[in-house]
């Protein structure tokens, strides 16, 4: 009998992408959350999109604030800087970062605490600003670091571990970035990387701001039995609306998609996002449309995830302050300083 | 009654009471720079409310031959222009000087002062006989008085044609209403009242290499010479002028000539906490950035200021302080904020400040304060406050030197990171106790993770007590190194050291140097020699400690109530605090040479009757 000779194997993790790199590159160090945190999946698909973005390591800025989500920019990318600010501040914080300098990638890792309470002020700024970044809340509903009180995205009716029910209204964060002009909204599931990796690349691709809230239950607080941001509770309640495919934009030719089902949608840099509508006749590209959709999917009690809102002709922050190309850090001083002709001349008008 | 008759050329003071919002800025600006291009010393300090129309407002001039410009307390002519405030408005007169007011009504018999000369001008009157429209009788009333007070102090007619050529060039119908209300005005006077007044002006050459500016303007324009990229802030009196100069400034210098695109972002922030947060991640990312604010604003940025203090990043903050607690008096100017800004944030933090004492100065601080933010990869402070911020002043020139770069501190590149075997951010540390640090978007090799929690010199996280005090322990000693770095204070020795005669110092600081300065003048006249050091920043030098030790007494003037300079300096140096008095003046004008003299002489009189 013959024999067929078994192929290399090689895992498709340890296959160097195109700026030569690993997925073990874009690794951080271990994490100290709870075993089965939500976060850890989230950062897990953090690692791959930007693995599978071929971005170098080095042009990444990674930012947070405070809480259990804000611990996780330890945990990917070791070789990109990180800054893990102040409770609320990091919008401010990647704003003037981004303002610095326009060149590298910017992800912003918050929780529902830190975005939604405060640090709102912050963030809706942000998104009024259309900061060129990838915002993420990971949202469970709980403050973790500080043992489970309820946070502002908690549900009305849901349960605390204690059981107690939480009687105020909840903060949406998709509602809010929807109301201050968002260009690029998702929401999507910690546990569902499926649909997390495409968005993620999606949103760091897209110019201006991006955010997408996951719901990333906590293990230790909230995921009990009465809480609307469990594990269980989550899976029987998404309903994923719009399925979002990342194409770089030299692979567009090579991907296929069944026809009539799928819409592209180019980004800046020429990469496009191919649009698979699930739920029927949902329209992601008219603002009020998603919103009252948005409404009408949430009040049947269920969980709108997948990419809900894309507006392309976003105009980011750079573009609105009308800078120049090269990094503003980058600016050679002897283009900066008027010098002391212009300094004498100048004070005339002082006389 | 007896009137003073005596000549008195270029050495007055006047003062205007207006109704804020009628345009009065404009005819009182006038007349200040009128008076600095006769070439004679001039200042002009303006007391508005918090208010945008209809409060009282007052503008004082004063014109001094030798140069004082502190603010001068006994006005030789008011100019009563509101008939809300004329009460206090007479009585603030000097016995034997002059008040100058609207006679298209009949004066209050109740309000007459013998010992003062009422000059009457019917300035609405000639005001609705001249213009129909009513905004515009209002707006020409204030360039009638000034019409007026060139016949009575005898301005230069054509230095005044000269600016209203150069302010309205563009506008020949408001040039022509100003030019028919200034004549209206000095006709009057010329005509019916006995001009020009005992006191009056006379061309000097004082001011020919010297300018007429504000605080803020200058710190901005400091600001685009520093090479500032990144400006962020929350509008907030009196500090909105620097932002606003700085935005022009940037306007006119920072367009790239090829395509018109900006060197400069400037992001109106959501408040104060996010105007500080921008400043830090834009000192992150190696920009210059500062941001202006206000006591409020410090309030709200502390708790970023300690993240900038314990991360080491780069940051100016600009305080142009204000009177008070709480919101307090945004109109008002106060030293306010020495103690809130030298400690600023919870913890253990200590901060660099720099404490200009004038436009001119307030230039130099922009720059050092960039040098030294940079230099020691920490927040530093410029301390300016209102007067000295939204006052125009007459400085000398503003000098450049285009040898000048920045200090951009320790920053490793790419390749001074491959020449290392691993970097740390914490360690090792050079002579000024600095660690390099390294920017996002250069190597991988550089990439670290700045936090504001517990970290240890290599930049890990830590909890252990020693890995936590040994870089506590080096940003103290980076704070003192700091000490060496800081503009040294500027000494003026008078008293000379005879036996048994004790030796008297004031320290002071900032807003108070013109009525130190002169004040010490006036003691030495009174035959009380008192040396003077004026700190420029914090932390002290040596020659503030050696100041402290060779004199006997020392008296510190500052614009707060607690004495809040003296706390430092007891604080933070070797001084024996019994040998410290305050002379404190805090009500929200600034300071005159009056109380510093008062302070002294009080004190010393104090000590005699002991």
């Amino acid at each position: 009998m013959a024999s067929i000779k078994k192929p290399p194997v090689i895992h498709p993790h340890s296959r160097p992408n195109a700026v030569g790199l690993t997925l073990r590159d874009y690794e951080g160090s271990m994490s100290t959350l709870c075993a089965g945190c939500g976060h850890d999946s989230v950062t897990a698909a953090v690692v791959r999109a930007f693995y599978e973005m071929d971005t170098p390591p080095h042009m990444i800025a990674k930012l947070s604030g405070i809480g259990c989500s804000s611990k996780t920019p330890t945990y990917f990318v070791a070789g990109a800087h990180g800054f893990n600010s102040a409770h609320g501040r990091m919008p401010p914080i990647a704003t003037g970062a981004n303002a610095a300098n326009k060149d590298l990638t910017y992800i912003g890792i918050s929780g529902d605490g830190d975005s939604l309470s405060i640090g709102l002020g912050h963030l809706s700024h942000a998104i009024r600003r259309n900061v060129n970044m990838l915002y993420l809340v990971e949202n469970n509903g709980v403050y973790g670091l500080t043992k489970g009180q309820f946070s502002a995205s908690a549900d009305i009716g849901t349960k605390s571990k204690r059981g107690e029910a939480n009687r105020q209204s909840p903060i949406d964060p998709v509602a809010l970035a929807m109301n201050m002009g968002a260009t690029f909204v998702a929401r999507s599931f910690s546990g569902d990387k499926e649909q997390l990796v495409p968005l993620l690349k999606a949103g760091l691709a897209h110019k201006g701001f991006a955010l997408i809230d996951i719901i990333s239950p906590c293990v230790t607080f909230n995921d009990h039995e009465g809480s609307t941001k469990s594990y269980l509770y989550t899976r029987k309640h998404l309903m994923q609306v719009m399925r979002a495919d990342y194409v770089p934009a030299a692979a567009e030719i090579t991907a296929s998609y069944p026809a009539g089902t799928s819409t592209s949608v180019a980004l800046h840099d020429g990469s496009v996002v191919k649009l698979s509508k699930v739920a029927h006749d949902y329209d992601y590209s008219d603002r009020q449309k998603v919103m009252s959709q948005l409404r009408e999917i949430q009040a049947r009690g269920e969980v709108p995830t997948g990419l809900l809102y894309l507006d392309t002709s976003s105009v980011e922050m750079h573009e609105l302050s009308a800078t120049v190309d090269v990094p503003l850090s980058r600016v050679p001083f002897e283009k900066l300083c008027p010098g002391s002709a212009k300094l004498e001349a100048l004070q005339e008008a002082f006389r | 009654m007896h009137q003073e008759r005596l000549v008195r050329t270029n050495d007055f003071a006047l003062k205007i009471a207006n109704v804020n919002g009628t345009g009065s800025a404009s005819a009182n600006g006038l007349l200040m720079q009128a008076i600095f291009r006769m070439g004679i010393p001039v200042s002009g300090k303006n007391l508005f409310p918090s208010n945008i129309q209809g409060l009282p407002t007052w503008y004082e001039v004063r014109v001094n031959k030798n140069g004082h410009t502190a603010r001068a307390l006994d006005y030789d002519l008011v100019v009563a222009m509101n008939a809300e405030t004329y009460a206090r408005d007479v009585k603030e007169v000097r016995s034997g000087g002059y008040l100058l007011f609207d006679s298209s009504w009949p004066l209050d018999e109740a309000l007459a002062r013998p010992d003062v000369t009422f000059l009457g001008v019917p300035l609405a009157r000639m005001c609705n006989e001249i213009f129909k429209e009513s905004r515009e009788r209002i707006l020409m009333k204030n360039i009638a008085y000034l019409g007026a007070l060139m016949a009575l102090l005898d301005i230069d007619t054509d230095i005044v044609n000269q600016m209203l050529e150069e302010k309205f060039s563009k506008k020949k119908a408001l040039m022509d209403s100003n030019h028919r209300a200034l004549k209206a005005g000095f006709e009057y006077a010329r005509d019916h009242l006995d001009c020009p007044l005992p006191i009056r002006l006379e061309r000097m050459a004082a001011t020919e290499d010297r300018i007429l500016i504000d605080g803020n303007t200058a710190l901005a324009l400091g600001c685009v010479y520093a090479g500032v990229t990144v400006a962020a802030w929350y509008p907030i009196t009196p500090s909105t002028s620097v932002m606003d100069a700085f935005s022009g400034f940037c306007k006119q210098f920072r367009k790239d000539p090829e395509t018109g695109k900006n060197n400069y972002c400037i992001l109106q922030a959501e408040d104060e906490l996010a105007a500080i947060g921008m400043v830090i991640g834009a000192g992150w990312n190696g920009a210059r950035a500062f941001t202006s604010t206000s006591g409020p604003g410090i309030s709200l940025m502390g708790e970023l200021i300690g993240l900038a203090y314990y991360a080491e990043i780069p940051a100016v903050i600009v305080d142009i302080q204000r009177t008070g607690p709480s919101t307090g008096m945004p109109t008002r100017t106060q030293q306010g904020d020495l103690l809130a800004c030298a400690y600023a944030s919870h913890g253990d933090t200590k901060h660099i400040l720099l404490f200009p004492s004038s436009p001119d100065e307030c230039f130099t601080a922009a720059i050092q304060a960039f040098d030294l933010a940079e230099r020691f990869q920490t927040p530093v402070f410029i301390l300016s406050d209102l007067d000295i911020g939204m006052n125009d002043w007459v400085c000398p020139r503003l000098k450049w030197d285009d040898a000048y770069r920045p200090d951009r501190g320790r920053v490793l590149d790419a390749k001074q990171l491959e020449e290392i075997a691993k970097y740390f951010r914490y360690s090792p540390e050079n002579d000024d106790q600095v660690a390099a640090r390294t920017l996002p978007g250069v190597s991988s090799r550089g990439s670290f993770f700045t936090r504001g929690s517990g970290h240890n010199k290599l930049g890990h996280y830590t909890e252990i007590p020693d890995e936590y005090q040994e870089v506590m322990d080096r940003l103290l000693r980076k704070h003192r190194a700091a000490a060496r770095a800081v503009p040294p204070a500027i000494i003026m020795m008078r008293a000379d050291a005879r036996a048994g005669v004790s030796k008297l110092g004031i320290v002071s600081l900032g807003g108070c140097d013109p009525a130190v300065r002169e004040g010490i003048e006036l003691l030495a006249d009174a035959g009380i020699d008192v040396d003077y050091l004026r700190v420029r920043a914090f932390p002290f030098g040596q020659e503030v400690e050696d100041f402290l030790s060779t004199h006997d007494r020392v008296f510190v003037v500052e614009q707060n109530r607690d004495a809040q300079l003296k706390s430092l300096l007891t604080l933070e140096t070797k001084v024996s605090k019994e040998k410290l008095e305050s002379i404190l003046v805090y009500g929200g004008f600034p300071l005159s040479s009056r109380s510093v003299v008062q302070g002294v002489t009080r004190a010393l009189a104090a000590t005699e009757a002991r």
